[in-house]
């Protein structure tokens, strides 16, 4: 029972970074009906900028945490701005096709040398660790910081999709794109704005998934991205806490799945419950049903 | 005018490349490039029947290459003095597991529609690629994780060739007969086309599986290439590898596909060949930003809709 316990934990601390990951998929899915490839490469920039803030600039992790959420809300604006905006009256594959060229230019190009190069690094911790123990299960102080943050963002988003004006307006254009534009709202400014929170998100998640599993390189975001991905899409695409769910459902899964059945077959058994999802509720668990317009 | 006989570009076309090969102008490596682009060719062919030309949308495609390259180079390992004639046999068994895996996943993920199924043929893939990481669990001649060596080479240029037009041929065929504007009326509208009485579930399923199984060939013929197999060579960036050409081939469109694949395999090497050794990193570089600009100049692919006249019906 406490070996369950202990793996619920750990898999609620896999969860939340495929939270984190997840809504900036969501978000940007809800807006402008796009499965950006590259947000899993924003997730390993957000994690890299982390890494040259506390190793390099000597940061305290809220400070590095707040510079690499930053960065890469730049990022993500950018990539916006440059490969997506275009194409938005485009069949909707060619923009599809360009997330994924996005996608392999992040990860062929950080793995230049002069960049981030090829290799494994290191993730430094910025404070020591400790572990507590209830009983027979152990909760570290890692865990409790990716979890304190991860609900903190989580709270942070959902007050300001739900509450503030901008949100409003978000949640608008998520709605009807062309009478949302009628009303007034800035669509062009919805759209960046959505894409760098989604990215700062990540950014964070690149953060405490560094901390937690102390090992990065350029090509980490793939795996990560896809289950948070999926995540998404099992919460309900472009429902916020539909993506908080299907994040966290993953990670328990996953981690489940790893102490109890089998860890190479992981991520067979978590895919295989997406697909049983998406066969009994084709829009995820707390999606809408889209009913069929002729 | 006398009429241009289709017949006489395949061949002339097999002539010119064999002479090149038998004279020693085109060294192994480039000979082995050009059966590589055979192979995508095929490949690509399926997944346009099934995404260009039914509409479902496929990021699976690799699973299927993977299926069929394993299968055909289990049975050939297994007899490994038996000759051509094994290969040809576990060509066909490979095709009907192909035909029959497609078939059993089809029928219910095919249900789903766009974005949705492309991520339920995603997981499918992923699943895939893990059963093949672990499948010297159960049979160990398999490999799993550390690859498939020593298969028999059987693949040379005729049969890559050759193959590539025998699906050229099919695919053309199946397009134009009567199946196959069913399969495309789908993709213009599945409610209308249920409306005037197509089972829509039939020919989607069909195109499935027939896109499915080109995949399966082309991965028999790459197994018996290279002669060495390894789950990375199935995994999700494979399946990507293939909706790229696809989409640049402009969808829906045969020339489009088989231009676009081997312009792709050529570029590919082409920069591995023209960029100086200091910046041969920056090939994996190039190559995506050319598809983002080429994407953002041409979204409907380069190709578009032309197609070369004796793909044509009529």
């Amino acid at each position: 029972m406490s070996y369950f316990l202990q793996q619920l934990i750990n898999g609620l601390q896999l969860g939340f970074v495929y939270a984190l990951i997840a809504l900036g998929y969501t978000m940007v899915y809800g807006i402008v009906r796009l499965i950006n490839f590259a947000h899993g490469d924003v997730f390993m920039v957000g994690a890299y900028i982390g890494y040259f803030g506390i190793c390099y600039f000597h940061l305290p992790f809220p400070v590095a945490l707040a510079f690499s959420m930053l960065g890469c809300a730049i990022l993500g604006i950018t990539i916006e701005r440059i490969a997506y905006k275009p194409l938005r009256t485009a069949p909707r594959i060619a923009s599809l096709i360009t997330a994924i060229g996005v996608s392999l230019f992040l990860e062929y190009f950080t793995s230049l040398k002069f960049v981030f190069g090829p290799n494994y690094l290191a993730y430094p911790r910025p404070f020591k660790v400790t572990t507590f123990y209830l009983g027979d299960v152990s909760v570290s102080t890692i865990q409790l910081i990716v979890f304190s943050v991860a609900i903190i963002l989580l709270i942070l988003l959902q007050y300001f999709v739900q509450k503030t004006k901008m949100g409003m307006a978000m949640r608008a254009v998520s709605f009807d794109k062309e009478t949302a534009s009628l009303m007034g709202i800035n669509i062009d400014g919805v759209i960046s704005l959505t894409f760098g929170i989604g990215s700062a998100l990540a950014a964070a998640g690149g953060v405490l998934y560094g901390i937690a599993y102390p090992q990065i390189n350029p090509f980490m975001g793939i795996m990560p991205g896809l289950k948070a991905f999926v995540a998404a899409v099992l919460g309900g695409i472009g429902n916020i806490p539909g993506a908080v769910l299907g994040a966290v459902i993953m990670g328990v899964v996953e981690t489940m799945s790893s102490a109890f059945i089998s860890s190479t077959l992981r991520d067979a058994i978590a895919f295989s419950i997406l697909i049983i999802v998406l066969l009994w509720r084709p829009s995820g668990i707390l999606g809408k049903r889209e009913t069929e317009k002729v | 005018m006398k009429k241009f006989s289709p017949i006489l570009l395949p061949i002339s076309l097999f002539i010119l490349l064999q002479t090149l090969i038998s004279s020693g102008v085109l060294n192994p490596y480039w000979q082995q490039i050009i059966q590589f682009a055979c192979i995508i060719t095929i490949s690509s062919l399926g997944l346009n029947l099934i995404y260009g030309y039914t509409g479902q949308f496929s990021l699976g495609h690799a699973a299927f290459y993977g299926i069929g390259a394993y299968t055909s180079a289990l049975i050939t390992k297994t007899f490994p003095h038996s000759g051509i004639l094994i290969f040809f046999a576990s060509l066909i068994i490979a095709i009907i597991i192909v035909a029959l895996v497609s078939f059993l996943i089809g029928l219910p993920i095919l249900r789903l529609k766009s974005d949705y199924l492309g991520i339920a043929t995603l997981g499918f893939g992923i699943i895939m690629k893990v059963i093949f990481d672990n499948a010297d669990a159960v049979i160990p001649r398999l490999g799993g994780s550390r690859g498939m060596g020593t298969i028999p080479k059987f693949t040379n240029f005729t049969w890559s060739f050759f193959v590539t037009i025998g699906t050229i041929l099919i695919i053309r065929n199946f397009v134009f007969s009567s199946l196959g504007r069913a399969c495309i009326s789908i993709r213009e509208d599945e409610i209308a086309s249920e409306c005037v009485g197509i089972n829509t579930t039939k020919y989607k399923t069909m195109g499935f599986v027939i896109g499915c199984v080109f995949a399966g060939v082309a991965g028999v013929l790459y197994a018996h290439l290279y002669t060495f197999l390894h789950p990375s060579n199935f995994d999700f960036l494979k399946s990507i590898d293939v909706l790229l050409i696809v989409v640049l081939g402009g969808l829906g469109s045969i020339s489009g596909t088989i231009i676009a694949a081997v312009g792709w395999t050529f570029l590919l090497e082409g920069l591995r060949v023209l960029l100086p050794p200091e910046i041969l990193d920056w090939r994996l570089v190039i190559y995506p930003l050319l598809l983002i600009v080429v994407m953002i100049l041409r979204p409907k692919g380069l190709g578009g809709s032309i197609e070369f006249k004796f793909l044509k019906s009529g």
